[in-house]
This record gives C-alpha cells, structure tokens and sequence, in this order.
C-alpha cells in the first residue's frame, strides 16, 4: 500500500528581508484531507510561510508544490486557477469594506464568473446561514458588524467557492474565549463538509488543538517538530514543551530590543 | 573635508532615491497600462470612478473656475488699463482660462480632493490585507484597483476641464458686463476672436495628462503604503503632493510641445 502523497510538500524554501533570514531552509509536508496547523511564537517566520505558499511573497529559495505541481514555477493565469481552489481566512478577516456582506461572500464567485450577480446574492445567503448568519446581515456592510460577525464573513467567503485546500491565518485573533471556540468548531464543521484540507497559523495553543489532527512547531525559520495533535504536550522536544506550555524559561529566547 | 563628503554622500543617496522612486512608478505605470487592454474588465467599477472623480468633483471645480475666470477679468482690467488696453481683457480671460487656469485649477483641485483619496482608500486596503484578499480571490489587483481609477480619470478631467473652461468665461463675462461695464455683446465677439482650436485643445491634453497623473500617484502611494494608519497618512500627503509637482512640471512641458515657436 502506497503512502498518499502530501497536498503541501515544501523543500528548500528560503526568504530573508535584507540581513533578517525568516525561512531558513523549510521543508514541510502536509498531508491532504485533514486539519494541519502551525504554530510558533511571533516572528518566528510563520506568517511568512504561509504568504509564501499563497503567492503573495516571492521566496528566496525552494519549491511549493500544492497536489504534486510547484506553484512558484507557474505564470499568473496557471497561478489564479490555483488560487481558484484555495480558500483563505485572514487574521483580521479583510473584508472589502467598500462592498455589501453578500458581495464579499460572493466575492470570488463573481470574480471566477462561476455564477452572474443575480444568482450571486441567493447563493451567498445560503453560505452565511452555513456560518450561522441570517440573511439580514446580507445587505449590511463590513464596518456595521462584531469582530465575531466579521470572522464568520469572512469564513463564508473561504468557502464560497467550495476550496479543497483553505488556510486560516490566526483565526481566533482577537476574539473572545467562547467566541474563539465557536469561531473553531466552525472551521472544523465546515472543512469536513467540504472535505477540505485546513492549513491554519497559530499561536493560540487551545485553537490548534480544536481545528488541528496534526502540529508542526516552526522555529527561525525551521520546522522543529510536527506530529499528532494528541502527542503536542507530550512531544519529547524541549522547544515545542516550553512554548506549548508558555514558560518563560527553556531553549527559546525572545528578542526584546529597548 | 569630513563635513563636505558626509553632505556629497547625503546628496548622492537623495538623488539615487529620487531615480529609484521615478523608475518604480514608470514600472508601476508601465504595469497597469499593460492591463488596460487585457480582459477582464471592471465597467461597474469604471463607472463608479468616473461618477466619484468627475461628477463629485462638479462643484468645487466649478466654484474655482467661475472665481478664477471673475478675478482675472478684474486683474486684467485695472492693469490693462495703465495703458489704455483693457478692450484685451475678454481675450485675455478666454485664453487664460482654456491654456491655463482651466486645466491647471481643476487639476490642482483634483489632485487634493481625488488623489488623497484614492492613496487613502488603497492605502487602508493594504495595511489591512485585502489587496492581499484580492490575490487569493484570484483577482489581479492591479486590474481591480488600479485600471479603473487611471481610465476614469483620464477620462472625466477633460470633461471637467470643459465645464471649468465655460464657466470660467462664464465668470469673467459677469465681472466684465456688470462691474466694468463692458457691452455683453462686445465681451462675447472679443472672446471668440481670438480663440483657436489649439487653445482648447491644448487645455483638455493637459487635463487628461493630469488626471492620469493624479490616479496614478494615488494608486502607487496607496498600493505601496506600510505601516498602518501612519503609513496611509504618508501615502496621502506624497500622493497630493507628488501629484501637485508633476501637474505644474507637465503643464510647462505640454505648454512648450503646443506653444514654443
């Protein structure tokens, strides 16, 4: 029986910003059809990963393949028809604020001319009523909602367009404990409906066991660690145990500048 | 000696910035006019700019032009009449107006009411992710953002510029026959005199140049901001100001390609 191959594989990949190196070299794996979250501390290079794997930075070095096909070698169109299947949750939500709730839920429906404005409307209140929002909220703009609202939004328009790979930059940034948690099981009900595979950064140890099967610990710019979610308070490794269990002390030392 | 090097040095970096900032916006620009013939194509946002740049803009260029077009025919009248040439004061309004103040006013206006607005807008858009947003949603944001301001504002400062011409005429001949007395229809007849084509025409080039050049220092002061509210407030005073300065060098550059003997 033959091991089935990772929907993210990464080998080599490098970027530094002048002196600064923030991937040093990364190699990663993730497989498909499941929940995979990354964690680690603040500038430890995993925002920069994940825009790398998104495109919106170019890497220094190395290959991004998504489904065995290296994104970074691709022109613009081959990228975009990537981009097609992905579906991106980001950490402030990023919702256009010039257009209608609905029009950003359909947003990369019109765009990929799946669907004309007069179906678009119907098919976007259909997906907030996914994420638990009534179709009043439809007709209302960005800046007239909660965070939380803001974040189911925004996790509408991540699936709208019924994504097999999304990704979720901090999902739970900003949002209260029971709000987080609501917020996650989310994530979980709606990636399994889709049958999706999440790729999700995080630094809240409590959300990436909710919407996680499998951890990876990046460290300058390195994976130190990755296993089960189940193993991460038991993983034998000094970094993953001081920064899981958010001790002062150990092997990690932060960069406090005056 | 130190000194003098250490201000050479300084000269040399402000210059190699000055180069580097140049190239980047012509690379910019360069970009977005390779999009402006390649689908997709946004006409409901096209449409959207050209009402939020031209039509929104009605009143304050307006307002500017018919003030203008009234001080200069009273200008023109107290001084020309020192020697006893206030009979040119019609055709030096008209050509005032149609070479000059017309399309220099309205750009200037636009320059502050648009140009900071656009840098504002896609400057917030950035600092907040959603041009990123744009990219995921298969959206190019350049095509998105970017093309729909340069056309619109090429377009609709020419328009502008007309009404700014008419009114401005419109200004002077109501200082000109209710407060210097001129007969309404000798102030008409010396308006069309002396006015060619080339005065017009001139006007309305400069204005489309203009607006171009106003859409597209919004766009890449805003697309190119950083650092939050500090980093859009930055990129929408370079923006006005940038716009500001190019306006008035173009003006003199189309003036000479037009007018130099």
């Amino acid at each position: 029986m033959t091991e089935a191959p990772p929907k993210i594989r990464i080998r080599g990949l490098s970027k530094a910003f002048g002196a600064k190196i923030v991937l040093d070299s990364l190699d990663l794996d993730v497989p498909g059809g499941r929940g995979f979250v990354v964690i680690g501390g603040s500038g430890s290079g995993k925002s920069v990963l994940l825009k790398c794997i998104l495109g919106l930075i170019e890497p220094d070095a190395g290959t991004i393949e998504i489904d065995g096909r290296n994104v970074l070698s691709m022109n613009r169109s081959q990228r975009e028809a990537v981009n097609g299947r992905i579906g991106m949750l980001f950490q402030q939500g990023a919702l256009f604020d010039s257009l209608p709730v609905w029009e950003n839920v359909a947003f990369g429906l019109l765009a990929r001319k799946m669907m004309r404005r007069a179906e678009a409307k119907p098919r976007a209140i259909e997906i907030l009523a996914q994420v638990g929002l009534g179709p009043d909220v439809a007709d209302l703009y960005p800046s007239e909602l909660s965070g939380g609202m803001q974040k189911r939004v925004a996790l509408a328009r991540a699936i709208a367009a019924r994504p097999d790979l999304i990704f979720f930059d901090e999902p739970t940034t900003g949002l209260d404990p029971i709000m987080g948690a609501i917020i996650d099981a989310l994530i979980v009900e709606q990636v399994e409906r889709l049958g999706a595979t999440a790729f999700s950064i995080t630094h809240d140890m409590a959300s990436a066991q909710r919407i996680g099967n499998e951890i990876a610990m990046i460290h300058k710019g390195k994976i130190i660690w990755q296993g089960p979610a189940e193993r991460i308070y038991d993983s034998g490794n000094p970094y993953v145990d001081q920064f899981v269990r958010g001790m002062s002390e150990g092997p990690i030392t932060m960069e406090v500048r005056g | 000696m130190n000194a003098l090097l250490d201000l050479l040095a300084a000269i040399g970096r402000s210059a190699l910035g000055l180069v580097a900032a140049a190239g980047s916006v012509a690379v910019f620009a360069a970009v977005a006019l390779s999009h402006v013939v390649r689908p997709p194509f946004y006409p409901r946002l096209l449409a959207r700019q050209m009402m939020e740049i031209g039509y929104f803009s009605l009143p304050v260029v307006a307002l500017t032009a018919i003030f203008s077009g009234m001080v200069l025919a009273l200008q023109s009248y107290t001084g020309f009449a020192r020697f006893s040439a206030e009979g040119a004061v019609a055709t030096v309004v008209v050509l005032s107006i149609t070479r000059e103040l017309g399309p220099v006013l309205a750009g200037l206006m636009v320059a502050g009411r648009i140009g900071a607005a656009i840098a504002a807008e896609l400057g917030t858009m950035r600092v907040t992710d959603q041009i990123d947003a744009l990219t995921t949603l298969s959206t190019n944001p350049i095509k998105y953002l970017v093309v729909p301001r340069l056309v619109a504002a090429t377009i609709v400062l020419p328009l502008l510029v007309i009404v700014a011409d008419i009114l401005g005429v419109l200004g002077g001949f109501i200082v000109g026959v209710a407060k210097l007395e001129f007969n309404p229809a000798t102030y008409m007849q010396r308006t069309w005199e002396f006015l060619e084509v080339q005065d017009v025409v001139s006007g309305l080039v400069k204005a489309a140049v203009f607006g171009f050049i106003i859409a597209l220092m919004g766009c890449y002061q805003g697309y190119h901001s950083r650092g939050g509210a500090q980093g859009v407030g930055a990129a929408t005073t370079n923006a006005v100001v940038s716009a500001s300065i190019l306006i008035l060098t173009f003006n003199y550059v189309i003036t000479e390609l037009f007018f130099a003997r």
